[in-house]
């Protein structure tokens, strides 16, 4: 049986500083941190870093020239009420979101998060003189080559050899981006021939980082970025789990394509988890295929496969989605959350192949990409503009800016799958069914107490010596069932920890 | 592979019945006026020296 797919994402946002000088943009996202922190929260509790290993790779070994990740320690880091983890990271404000049990969970913690964002950018505002402005975009690269990621985690069972997950997960990279993708006008780093971009009839692509892959499997994460991402750190017990750390998505404005990325991989994960999948269609280079398939908004280029057959970007998400039916016939859905909510994932995957295969435009409330697409052809035609003119690339920047009175993605008809309520309790309040529960509550109740924390473990100073560290390796243990009445009853963090018995 | 799923793979939109602008004039006729809506809304919070905005919106590589 499939290891329950915990899931996460961690969202690093663009951020400009708008004054007569040169702005610093770590200071910039340290004052956006800072604004919230000290704004919002009594307390503050910094991030433990004892157990990262970001440089550890999941297939063994490290690569003599694999470049294993910085930890900035010195920066900005805190951990929030609701389970998440604020930080500086290099040059940008970044949230991971807390654990969540399911896709549609964690839609309302990336929601939670762009609100946190734009409290952070408001607050942060209030402190600068007038003509001065912090803005914050939630999107995956300036237009001009630089990119920063959002990234997402999936809970793993260990016993998976690596290779399996590999091979399995590589198509549906490539493809996925078809429903995944949140757009971008124009491209940043040439072809490897040299040859013009393939655009179709218009110069945008269905994918915001599919320019910047080189590498098909690997470590790096702001180098030859690999489409599976090897880091083997899995926050959690090691002999168990592994996470998969997925780099190659888009940060979107879209909720249903944030619920149908990590609801489908979250499938895929599960059948592999399962070996449940037969012979995989891996395209035959699959770094050129990525960026053919973002290149194609007609959704008619044919990849050719290592089996010597052609098939389009579609087809192959209809041979997962086969798959994945089949799958919960003889599996059942628990792995995703249960019945319900994976029901609704594989529909919700079914209609949108559906919208694309008869007419992509026709989801231009649906899908980032085909919203943009929409908006820029309507815009050009009637100011009368040439693709190339920088009011399109502005409109491509602001459909992400996250002020509400700028945000075009907020104006474009996008529907919801959250609720404003839910987003708001998110912004404070954990999930209650992973041990983000026990994170969040902690920190809420007994954040004085609290010396810091990190995923899977809590240190405490109750005023004895030494500090008393709580290991929290099981993701889906400290949830709300297991530990809520004890936090109700606990009047301090020494009887919680008595009644622990740490 | 279920009959359903044959049909809808075999049939690339190419081939699909033209689409159905002449039955629904009416829907088509609302959607444009949303589109020009939004079009005015967005005249109106466009950043105002595009060029320049574009220009300096420069970030650092991340992740």
């Amino acid at each position: 049986m499939a290891v329950h797919k915990v899931v996460g994402i961690e969202t690093e946002f663009g951020i400009i500083h708008r004054c007569m000088g040169d702005s610093n943009p770590v200071a910039a996202s340290s004052m956006i941190i800072n604004a919230y922190v000290n704004g919002f929260l009594c307390q503050r509790v910094s991030w433990d870093f004892e157990d990262e290993q970001p440089g550890a790779d999941a297939r063994g070994f490290n690569e003599f020239d694999a470049l294993a990740p910085e930890i900035e320690t010195h920066l900005v880091n805190a951990v929030l009420t609701n389970g998440a983890r604020y930080y500086v990271d290099h040059a940008h404000p970044e949230l991971s979101t807390p654990e969540c049990s399911d896709a549609r969970q964690c839609v309302v913690y990336d929601r939670a998060a762009e609100e946190i964002l734009i409290r952070s950018m408001q607050a942060a505002n209030n402190l600068l003189p007038d003509d001065e402005e912090l803005v914050i975009h939630k999107n995956n690269s300036d237009g001009k080559g630089n990119s920063y990621g959002c990234h997402e985690n999936y809970l793993l069972d260990r016993d998976v050899p690596f290779g399996r997950v590999v091979t399995h997960i590589l198509p549906f990279f490539v493809t996925r981006q078809i429903f995944c993708g949140a757009g971008k006008l124009g491209v940043e780093v040439p072809m490897n021939d040299g040859s013009a971009p393939p655009f179709g009839d218009r110069p945008f692509q269905v994918s915001q980082r599919a320019d910047f892959f080189e590498e098909e499997v690997g470590l790096e994460t702001t180098l030859k970025r690999p489409i599976v991402n090897t880091r083997d750190e899995p926050h959690a017990d090691t002999r168990k789990y592994r996470r998969l750390h997925v780099i190659i998505g888009d940060a979107n404005m879209s909720e249903l394509q944030t619920y149908l990325k990590l609801g489908t991989t979250s499938l895929v994960l599960a059948m592999i988890d399962d070996d449940f999948l037969p012979e995989p269609l891996t395209p035959l280079v699959p770094v050129a295929a990525l960026r053919q398939v973002s290149f194609d908004t007609a959704l008619s280029g044919l990849i050719e496969l290592v089996d010597g057959r052609r098939l389009r970007a579609i087809e192959v998400q209809w041979e997962y989605l086969d798959l994945a039916r089949k799958y919960a016939q003889s599996h059942g859905l628990d792995p995703v959350g249960g019945d319900d909510i994976g029901n609704d994932i594989l529909d919700r995957w079914e209609a949108v192949l559906t919208g694309l295969e008869s007419d992509p435009m026709g989801l231009a409330t649906q899908l980032d990409w085909v919203a943009k697409l929409r908006l820029y052809e309507a815009f050009a035609e009637r100011h009368g503009l040439d693709w190339d003119d920088p009011k399109l690339a502005a409109l491509d920047l602001q459909y992400h800016d996250l002020r509400p009175s700028k945000s075009l993605s907020r104006r474009v008809g996008l529907e919801r799958i959250t609720t404003d309520d839910e987003v708001d309790e998110a912004v404070s309040v954990p999930p209650p069914t992973t041990r983000a529960y026990f994170r969040g509550r902690c920190l809420d109740k007994f954040g004085e107490e609290i010396v810091a924390a990190n995923w899977d473990s809590m240190v405490f100073d109750i005023g004895t010596d030494p500090l008393r560290r709580v290991p929290m390796l099981e993701p889906l243990r400290g949830t709300r069932a297991h530990v809520g009445s004890l936090l109700d009853e606990c009047r301090d963090a020494a009887e919680l920890l008595r009644r622990l018995g740490n | 592979m279920a009959e359903r799923e044959q049909m809808r793979r075999s049939a690339p939109r190419e081939t699909e019945s033209p689409a159905p602008q002449d039955t629904s004039s009416e829907g088509a006729t609302e959607l444009k006026a949303e589109l020009d809506d939004l079009l005015d809304e967005i005249d109106d919070v466009l950043e105002t020296n595009a060029e320049e905005f574009v220009k300096n919106y420069v970030q650092k590589g991340g992740e």
